[in-house]
């Protein structure tokens, strides 16, 4: 059993991971997530990434030794879907109280997990280790073992404790656990030559569903998904696969290097988020599994599914594109998904102004110059206030990204989209693609920016010299107490009412249409929200840590 | 009078219970310009910040100390420092609230010490609040965290009573308990205003969380109540407190200040408001403004309306003292039975819930009374939705966090109107779910008498 310092120094010592493979021995060594900043940002701790990362199993209970902070705050906030057992939906934490910090925890866990084999009776549990009990000295590791053999049902312990570091180095420990408690500790009933693994795909929202029965079609069998939808039996018996797509997220790099290690089960990175990379992943595939010794005519079969496929999808993206003609989009999201929705959406006639490059590797942002041109603008590491002006300075008319930047661009009142792990639709493979492309015509002719860009019929009056004083006299005699000038949300000032009345009763005299935009600096972002200027010391850091 | 037990299960399963220290931060972003921090890991802030921004649908300041394991072994006085140091720094905070965790109460970190210090050393701190509240994760709860944070404030922000000065009869402080929602902290100013009071609100969460539309990025809380108008809540002639849990904060106010408070525990429902309207014009020696006379009309007529369909109700609630507390003695003021009630943590009211027993425990042990006892309605926070679409019964969202419908912030259900409402949106419910579900058909009246159900009458 290897120590949880060993463990993370092997993890930061990934010879997969492109980024690092580039590194000195020094900086590998410093690991691949910076050190936080305190009163910086928060990110997810790698307790969350543990979880984030596993969950996903379905028939799993899932069991968080610590005080109730670690899931007590976060429990029920993915949308990963089951085909069968939602016990993987159900919370099981020890919720440790003052006594079990004084005396130790490890009791409590070992009785948790005997209500849980009595209650639940589930295929195996997992115990996640949080901070307090990793600091008072709990041995997650002996527990598990005693209660292994005590109850006859794999407990696997996954030493993540959140202060080790950040949500990407959890979600590593987590197939570090895989691999040492659960990988080949299996026999699947029969194998085949078309059994492939997936791995780093979490089937949020059913995305893995839009791409499986293509793999149905072609007779291949997923025969471990890790870990979306997946099942305990299946990922014990995962070495037996015969070739693994890495899918997007870097997250578990060390399952799919060390499975080729181990079992030589061949790898390749893949995406099924648009046209070209999913028919790209399809041949690879094939590819992979003939090379393993699949008959050659799987390729032909592949070919002949893609071909019908595509035709397809691209007849389909064409009724967007009168829609989407001379609109541009700003991607605000990591690594593979950086580029690899990008082909399609240009086809679809939307112009991409600027993709972040935060999470990417050098060969991610090869592909990036390649699609889009040497001009390609890359976003490194943008602050809100860096992206909000840029969505001000109509650098764009709408924004992808994940749930926690969303407010940059509704704030500014401009079209967003979801589309990262919190979103409520799926966008994968061919079919996935035209779902996107459907909520993004959504969200940019939606009636409601015109009306929000309009601003009230007030403000004009109000940015007046004299409507100005009336407001100031009026904040002032309504709270003397309050500078407005200070973080305090702006006083709209209801002062001269007769005149805002009057005027309400022109405009309603000459048409509903309220007064012309003054100075329309952009297509985009209105003229009273937007274009108001923000100090640029400002920089909120609750918005700072957007994926 | 119920029996208040302790769930004694090892594993809590389905928690209904969220941490202290969030609950100390949802505190601080009542007041304007505040930056909330916690104290420990990342993760703790992280997860706190998801939380609420999956609430409220608004950006959500809050920070952390980014304590490493290194850090943890050293003591966060470094941490701390730097913290407090770049908020300073990039977010001209006008007050930074700082909550501990499990992990630094573990370590036994001296935060008020570290805070001597860290002011000593850098002297443009001199004028920014600091407060600090020691709140582990490992004992209390949410709401117990929002209150002791509440009395903390008072001890550091309210200035003493300055007997050069007259108190103000006309300002009144008013300390709302974590279960009141913007919409309700509206709905309460309204009616202080109509009464010729001038509120005071600690915490004020409806300036800073009513998801209005902000003109520009502030990096902290937006509207809130500020430090200057904190400072000088002790001249007011009255303190009112919402909820059994702010009554620690009331009494420090009242010792600090010598301000008499009147606690109200609960705001929802005809009697509690008849009392507050009484209390009202008392202190405010007016009468009770028409509009008031008329919205207490249409509340008993809504309870006319409705208790056709919310009496007999076997109801399943799963939530903090003080809110189970308001919504079980309402309900069963409409006639319901009150019949599985589970909280997170011990409080006073809990033996005043008008059911046989409460139990300090989680979702699973709600869901299993509920399932027993044979229960037609559960409410509890979002989490409780598994467990009614389990017992296939209605779900009311109520409480914090409601992360999977929109409009949390304005659901409003304190006052005539607030009661009115929540009254209507109940029997809605239930008529809905028997329209739904419970339609007649051919077979529904053929099975024998013996197997007539028959309801302890104790339960009412
Ligand atoms: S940082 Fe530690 S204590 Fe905080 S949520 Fe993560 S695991 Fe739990």
């Amino acid at each position: 059993m290897t120590s949880l310092p060993t463990t993370i120094q092997d993890v930061f010592n990934e010879p997969g991971c492109a980024r690092n493979a580039s590194k000195s021995r020094v900086e590998r060594k410093n690991g691949c997530t910076k050190q936080l900043k305190p009163g910086g940002a928060a990110g997810g701790c790698a307790f969350d990434g543990a979880k984030v990362a596993l969950q996903p199993f379905t028939d799993v209970a899932h069991l968080v030794h610590g005080p109730i902070a670690c899931e007590g705050n976060s429990w029920d906030n993915r949308g990963s879907v089951s085909s069968g057992s939602d016990l993987w939906r159900r919370s099981f934490t020890t919720d440790m109280s003052e006594t079990d910090i004084v005396f130790g925890g490890e009791k409590r866990l070992y009785r948790a997990v005997k209500e849980i084999t009595e209650k639940y009776d589930p295929q195996a549990i997992f115990v996640y280790q949080t901070c307090v009990p990793a600091m008072i000295g709990d041995d997650i590791d002996m527990v598990c073992k005693a209660a292994s053999a005590k109850f006859g049902k794999p407990v696997i312990p996954i030493n993540s404790p959140g202060f080790v570091g950040s949500k990407n180095l959890g979600n590593k420990l987590a197939g570090e656990a895989l691999l040492e408690h659960v990988i080949g500790t299996g026999e699947p009933d029969y194998t085949t030559p078309y059994d492939v693994n997936i791995i780093g795909e979490y089937n949020l929202s059913g995305e893995l569903w839009q791409v499986k029965p293509l793999l149905d079609e072609l007779g291949i069998r997923i025969l471990s998904c890790i870990s979306g939808d997946g099942k305990y039996r299946e990922v014990a018996y995962s070495h037996r696969a015969k070739a693994a797509m890495m899918v997007c997220s870097r997250a578990m790099i060390n399952v799919a290097r060390k499975m080729r290690q181990r079992y030589g089960i061949p790898f390749f990175e893949g995406s099924f988020y648009g046209i070209e990379d999913t028919s790209d992943s399809l041949r690879q595939i094939a590819r992979m599994l003939i090379e393993s010794g699949a008959p050659a005519e799987l390729m032909e079969r592949t070919q002949a599914l893609i071909a019908r496929e595509e035709t397809k999808a691209w007849a389909a993206i064409e009724r967007f594109k009168p829609r989407f003609a001379g609109k541009r989009v700003v991607l605000i999201t990591g690594g593979v998904k950086s580029w690899s929705m990008v082909a399609a959406l240009q086809e679809a006639g939307l112009e991409i102004v600027g993709t972040s490059v935060k999470k990417s590797t050098k060969k991610d942002k090869e592909r990036i110059k390649e699609l889009m041109g040497q001009e390609a603008y890359m976003i490194e590491d943008m602050s809100p206030r860096e992206i909000y002006k840029m969505l001000k300075d109509a650098k764009a008319d709408i924004m992808l990204s994940g749930g926690k930047s969303q407010f940059v661009a509704l704030k500014a009142a401009m079209p967003w989209l979801d589309i990262n792990q919190e979103r409520c639709h799926a966008y994968m493979g061919y079919v996935g693609i035209l779902k996107l492309m459907e909520e993004i015509e959504k969200a940019l002719y939606s009636p409601i920016w015109d009306q929000l860009r309009q601003g009230a019929p007030w403000d004009e009056f109000d940015r007046k010299p004299q409507g100005r004083t009336v407001a100031q006299m009026n904040a002032q005699a309504a709270n003397p107490v309050r500078d407005p000038s200070r973080n305090g949300v702006r006083a709209i000032s209801f002062s001269n009412q007769a005149e805002a009345s009057e005027r309400e009763s022109a405009i309603a005299a000459h048409g509903p249409k309220l007064a012309e935009p003054n100075t329309p600096c952009t297509s985009s972002s209105g003229r009273c929200i937007a274009c108001r200027d923000i100090p640029s010391d400002l920089q909120p850091p609750a918005l700072q840590a957007a994926e | 009078m119920a029996i208040v037990t302790t769930s004694k299960k090892a594993c809590s399963v389905n928690p209904l219970k969220m941490s202290q220290p969030i609950g100390g931060s949802f505190a601080f972003m009542g007041l304007r310009g505040a930056m909330p921090l916690l104290h420990g890991p990342q993760g703790c802030a992280s997860f706190g910040l998801t939380l609420f921004v999956r609430h409220f649908n608004e950006a959500v300041p809050m920070q952390t100390t980014a304590m490493s394991e290194v850090a943890t072994v050293l003591g966060g006085h470094e941490n701390l420092e730097q913290a407090i140091l770049n908020i300073y720094n990039r977010a001209e905070p006008e007050i930074i609230g700082i909550n501990s965790t499990g992990v630094t109460e573990t370590n036994g970190d001296d935060v008020e010490a570290f805070i001597r210090l860290i002011r000593q050393k850098h002297p443009q701190l001199e004028k920014l609040p600091l407060v600090y509240v020691s709140t582990p994760d490992f004992k209390d709860a949410f709401q117990d965290g929002w209150g002791k944070t509440v009395a903390r404030m008072i001890e550091v922000l309210v200035a003493p009573f300055d007997p050069a000065r007259p108190r103000d009869a006309s300002r009144v402080n008013v300390l709302p308990g974590c279960h009141l929602t913007p919409g309700d902290l509206d709905e309460l100013r309204t009616i202080f205003e109509d009464f010729g009071l001038k509120p005071s609100f600690l915490p004020d969460l409806a300036g800073s969380l009513d998801g209005h539309i902000p003109d520009e990025f502030t990096p902290t809380t937006i509207g809130g109540i500020g430090v200057d108008e904190i400072a000088t809540m002790g001249q007011v002639a009255w303190t009112i407190a919402i909820g059994a849990q702010m009554r620690r904060a009331a009494e420090t106010m009242q010792v600090r200040t010598g301000a008499p408070f009147r606690l109200f525990e609960r705001l929802c429902g005809l009697i509690p408001n008849d009392d507050f309207m009484a209390f009202l014009s008392q202190i405010t020696g007016r009468s009770v403004p028409s509009k008031y006379r008329r919205q207490r009309g249409q509340l008993a007529d809504a309870m006319l309306d409705a208790h056709f369909h919310i009496g007999g109700r076997k109801l399943a609630i799963g939530a903090e003292p003080d809110l189970l507390f308001d919504l079980s003695n309402s309900l069963h003021e409409m006639g319901a039975q009150v019949t599985a009630a589970v909280t997170t943590t011990n409080s006073p009211v809990l033996q005043r819930v008008r059911t046989e027993n409460v139990l300090i425990g989680d979702l699973e042990d709600l869901e299993e009374l509920a399932r027993s006892r044979d229960c037609d309605l559960l409410m509890s926070h979002s989490h409780g939705r598994q467990a009614a679409s389990r017992l296939n019964i209605p779900f009311f969202r109520v409480g914090f966090p409601m992360f999977d419908r929109v409009g949390a912030a304005h659901l409003t259900t304190v006052g005539y109107r607030g009661t009115r409402d929540l009254i209507f949106d109940i029997a809605n419910l239930i008529i809905t779910d028997r329209e739904l579900n419970h339609g007649p058909t051919p077979d529904t009246w053929r099975s024998t008498n013996s197997d007539l159900q028959v309801v302890s009458p104790g339960l009412h």
